[in-house]
This record gives structure tokens, sequence and C-alpha cells, in this order.
């Protein structure tokens, strides 16, 4: 059989990417979990959570991801922080490169995840000038302040209602006319009366100088344009995968999410995908860690068999 | 949190960051973060590697409310990277260590 440097590379510290590494390490495999910035991924960014079970009051982001690193941790999970370039998987020895150097390995989950969407509409330039898409990081900046929120999905009214303990207002800009977000948010939302709906509307500018000073928004039923005057903007339209590495070895759907059978195998043998990054219905925690279970056992089978 | 990386003020934020020898690295942070706590680890062996040539600093946003607006830090974490007393780079967010150790050698 060939050497590799490790039976399983997986690639992203999310959720995912640490249940594959605790499932991965307790079946004893060779296995190094790699991640760029900081375990935690995407739940990081999230202030509160509480559809994860087993936490009755709920549980900050921060310390879920905490709980899962020292987890995988304790177990004696390999973590290196790096950041992939690119793949070369087209034998037996998968190549994984990094900056400084190339690993091998005879298998790979890839759970890299996905990042917030930009509204695209010149607001970069604003992005940690009143543009975010963190509010547990940046809403206390927006203490007694009117701010923007931007979509209507699950994150958006979460991420909006923790809002509300900071700013004075917070105008929910939404491009149809009712939210998309599950039902005990969307009841939240309504009740709370620091929450401004912004129906049928999309954000079409973000104007200020030094920092935000308005947004502006168009009615897409009736194409008037206004501007609402604000100090800053959160914006939560949905997510992109993570995928740069990949190249167009694997096959993804047409946004870019990978497509995996229901054993979480890829287009290409040996390669496994989780979580967020994957072409899937749903992408929530408890999802990613179901997914990553499944993919750390189709790996292992798959080395067993070479 | 190494004893190497220096907690600033708003009263010495002057002193020691704009009149320093060295280039400084300001992390600007807050305990209700949680990349800011995420990246910790990271920044800890950064100063590790490149403490003798840059200072590494932190200053609590939530005690220091007047050097965090006088750069505009509407976000965290933030990391402005000083020399001579002028900005010379600034990071938002999280990032990549390596980025982050890219701008360090730029700095450098």
């Amino acid at each position: 059989m060939t050497t590799t440097d490790y039976d399983l590379v997986i690639i992203g510290a999310g959720p995912a990417g640490l249940t594959a590494g605790i499932y991965a390490a307790r079946a004893r495999m060779n296995v190094l979990l790699l991640e760029k910035a900081a375990p935690g991924g995407q739940i990081l960014i999230t202030d509160w959570i509480e559809n994860y079970p087993g936490f009755p009051e709920g549980i900050s982001g921060y310390d879920l991801a905490e709980k899962m690193r020292l987890q995988a941790v304790e177990i004696g999970l390999e973590i290196e922080t790096a950041e992939v370039q690119c793949l070369n998987v087209s034998g037996d020895v998968k190549e994984i490169c990094l900056k400084e150097k190339t690993i091998t390995a005879k298998s790979i989950i890839i759970a890299s995840g996905a990042s917030p969407r930009n509204l695209e509409v010149g607001e970069e330039k604003f992005v940690g000038k009143g543009v975010s898409f963190c509010a547990t990081c940046d809403a206390p900046f927006f203490r007694n302040k009117t701010v923007v929120a931007v979509g209507g999905g699950d994150t958006a009214v979460q991420e909006t209602i923790f809002l509300t303990k900071f700013v004075d207002k917070v105008y929910l800009v939404h491009r149809r006319d009712e939210l998309r977000a599950t039902k005990i948010l969307q009841e939240r939302a309504f009740e709370n009366d620091k929450i401004d709906f912004v129906w049928d509307s999309v954000v079409t500018g973000v104007e200020g100088f030094f920092g935000v000073e308005g947004v502006k928004v168009k009615n897409v039923k009736t194409d008037e344009e206004k501007v609402l005057k604000a100090d800053g903007c959160f914006i939560w339209i949905g997510i992109l995968p993570n995928t740069s590495f990949l190249g167009d070895v694997i096959e993804t759907d047409e946004w870019g999410f990978i497509h995996v059978n229901t054993h979480m195998e890829t287009s290409v043998p040996g390669i496994f995908a989780a979580g967020d990054v994957r072409s899937t219905p749903l992408r929530q925690i408890t999802t990613a860690v179901g997914d990553a279970a499944i993919a750390a056992l189709s790996a292992e089978h798959y080395i067993e068999n070479m | 949190m190494t004893q190497n990386i220096i907690e600033i003020d708003d009263d010495s934020f002057e002193e020691k960051i704009l009149k320093s020898d060295k280039p400084v690295m300001v992390d600007f942070w807050a305990p209700w973060c949680g990349p800011c706590k995420a990246i910790a680890p990271t920044v800890d062996a950064l100063e590790k590697e490149y403490g003798n040539d840059m200072t590494f600093a932190k200053v609590n946003v939530d005690e220091n409310p007047i050097c965090p607006s006088k750069y505009g830090v509407q976000a965290i974490p933030t990391l402005i990277f000083f020399k001579n007393g002028e900005i010379v780079d600034q990071i938002t967010g999280m990032v990549a260590k390596e980025k982050l150790e890219e701008t360090i050698k730029g700095v450098l």
C-alpha cells in the first residue's frame, strides 16, 4: 500500500471539521485537521445558539466552538493552522498544497464551510467602518444609534434581534413581503418595537464619507428609492462556499457548493465533503455534525478497501 | 495570553504606541467578542516569533472608548499597525494566520 503523511486530512475546523476529526481520531486514524484562521468557523460570528440540542439555555457561538475544539484535542486530534492553496487528487495519493509544503493523504474531507455574501453595491469600502457581517463583534459600537440590517432568513432575523439590545432602531430590509426565518424568530422580531420592517426592498448603495451615514434602498415593486439614515449596515443575505482552492476537480452545483451522495462522497473517490460547503437544503450546526460523522466513517471504509 | 503582549489604555496609548521605537501591532478587542478570543492564540504565536522586532499590544475597547474612536474602529477584531506614530496597515475581522504573518513581515 502506498505511504502517505496521513490517512485523512480534514480541511476546515468548523463544527463539521471538528466532528469529523473527533470521529476519525476515535477510530485511531492518522488524521490532520487544517484550519486557516481559528477553530469554530461561522459559529464564532454567531452570538447565541439555541437550536443545537443539549444546551437548554442556549450557548454562545464562541463557547460552543471552544467546547468542540477541546473535545477534539482531548481525543488527540492534531490541528494545524494553515490555509490550503490547492489540491492534486488525480491518483490514490492525494496532495494538499499549503504555502510552505505539500502534504499527502489517502483521503480528504472538505469541511471548509461558507462565508457571508456581499451586497456588491460598493459597500466593501465601508467594511469595518459601519458595514458588518457580525453583530456579536460589532453591535456594541452602535449603542443608541440607528442601523440597517439586510436579509430575511434565520441569520438575519436572529442577529437583528440581537442588535436591538444595543441600537435605538434597526431597519430590517428584505426583498420579499414576508420573512423566510423560522417562525419562533419571526414572532420575536414582530414583537420587538425597535425593529422597523422595510419590505419588498433591496439595498442599492451605502452612503457616507468616513463611515456609513445612510443606506440607499429601492422598493422592487414600485421602483421608489430612498435613503435610510443610519450609522451602520449589517448584511445577512446568504453565503458562498469557501472553495477557492478546489479548482474544477470536484463536481459542484451552480453556486459552487459540492455535490455529495448519502455517504458524503464527492465525484472524486476518496474525497468527501461535509457541512455548509456541500450542496444541501439546510445549513445548521446540527446538519454539519451529522454530515461529518458519516464522512469520517466513509473515509475510514474507503481506506480499508484501498 | 503571554505577558509579552502589553495592555494599553487610552492614557498610555500615545507613550507606548505612537512614540514607540519599534513598529507596533495593536489588537482592538473586547471580552464579549468571540472572534477576538478565537484569534488570540494566533496573535500569541506570532508574538513569540516576531516579538523582538515588533511590539504587540492590545486595547480593550469596552474600557477605553477614546483611542478606538480616534482611529475609526467600528468592528473588532481590528489590528492596526503603527510605525513612527503613523498607521501603516490595518486588518479587520478574522484573518488567516498566513495573511497576518504576511502583513507583519510587510510592516517590518
